[in-house]
């Protein structure tokens, strides 16, 4: 019997702080290459019913993966930049991640993102901690990352899900 | 600032966590509320005065006597905000599983 799928998520609003924890049944390699190659990030970060697209990427210290969320209509509807600051190859890495404008001007503030992965057995835990620096980041988080990214992905899917469930 | 902006504010200070946290168990006044903390009467006024804007609190019309109450209307908001974020990252990692399935050549063949 394999083991059950570990998924974690834990919200401290006291510091700011989202903790989430996740299993996958494949190796280290594979799920590495799945956080971090645009072609395949743009498979699977995006919440539905949008999609995500990589304009740019440069996995390196400093380096930025701009990226935008392209509505069912095909129309980009939002723009996130992550800046690596720090990457341990197939065991870690951290970004500052912000939303931005078309341009890739930073709409600041943002949070900061830290990736940790452990292969153990074949199956490999993804540990994810993002932290905002202060209570305006965090605001800003719900304000421009949910409101208008997801609220309006939300409510589609909330669509979405009724129809299946009258299906 | 939206209601949910309002709510998470007010939360973000443990002096006024802990206030909630007094009020959950009934109403009090604000003598009441100030005593565990070496805190002047018009410092937890401020404090009040924040979690009266953020609605989780109601306070009473009685000049003298102005219990607080606990609201806990906003807090569901805030834990409906948190139940909508958890449904996105489990929508998200269950993306990354079919792409890893189908990635081991575990998917059946067409």
């Amino acid at each position: 019997m394999p083991e059950p799928t570990l998924f974690n998520f834990i919200v401290a609003k006291e510091d700011r702080t989202v903790t989430v924890e996740r299993s996958f049944e494949a190796p280290l390699d594979p799920v590495w290459d799945a956080f971090t190659k645009a072609e395949i990030l743009d498979q699977w970060w995006a919440p539905k019913p949008f999609s995500s697209r990589t304009k740019r990427m440069d996995f390196k210290v400093g380096g930025r993966r701009f990226y935008a969320m392209v509505g069912p209509d095909g129309q980009e509807a939002a723009w996130q930049v992550q800046e690596y600051t720090s990457i341990t190859p197939k065991t870690n890495y951290k970004y500052f991640s912000a939303f931005a404008d078309k341009d890739e001007n930073l709409q600041l503030p943002g949070s900061n993102w830290d990736l940790s992965f452990d292969a153990a057995n074949g199956r490999t835990i993804v540990r994810i901690t993002i932290h905002n620096d202060s209570l305006e980041r965090m605001e800003r988080m719900i304000e421009m990352g949910f409101k208008e990214g997801f609220t309006m992905g939300l409510e589609q899917l909330d669509e979405l899900l009724a129809s299946r469930r009258s299906a | 600032m939206d209601r949910l902006s309002l709510t998470f504010s007010a939360l973000a200070d443990p002096t006024r966590r802990a206030i909630l946290s007094r009020l959950s168990s009934g109403p009090a006044s604000v003598n009441e509320l100030a005593a565990p903390f070496s805190m002047s009467l018009p410092a937890v006024s401020k404090h009040l005065k924040v979690l009266e804007r953020a609605q989780l609190i109601k306070r009473g019309k009685e000049a003298q006597w102005r219990p607080c109450e606990l609201k806990a209307e906003p807090l569901k908001e805030a834990d409906a905000w948190i139940e909508q974020y958890r449904t996105m990252w489990e929508e998200r990692f269950d993306r990354l599983d079919a792409y890893l399935i189908e990635l081991q050549g575990k998917k059946p063949k067409k």
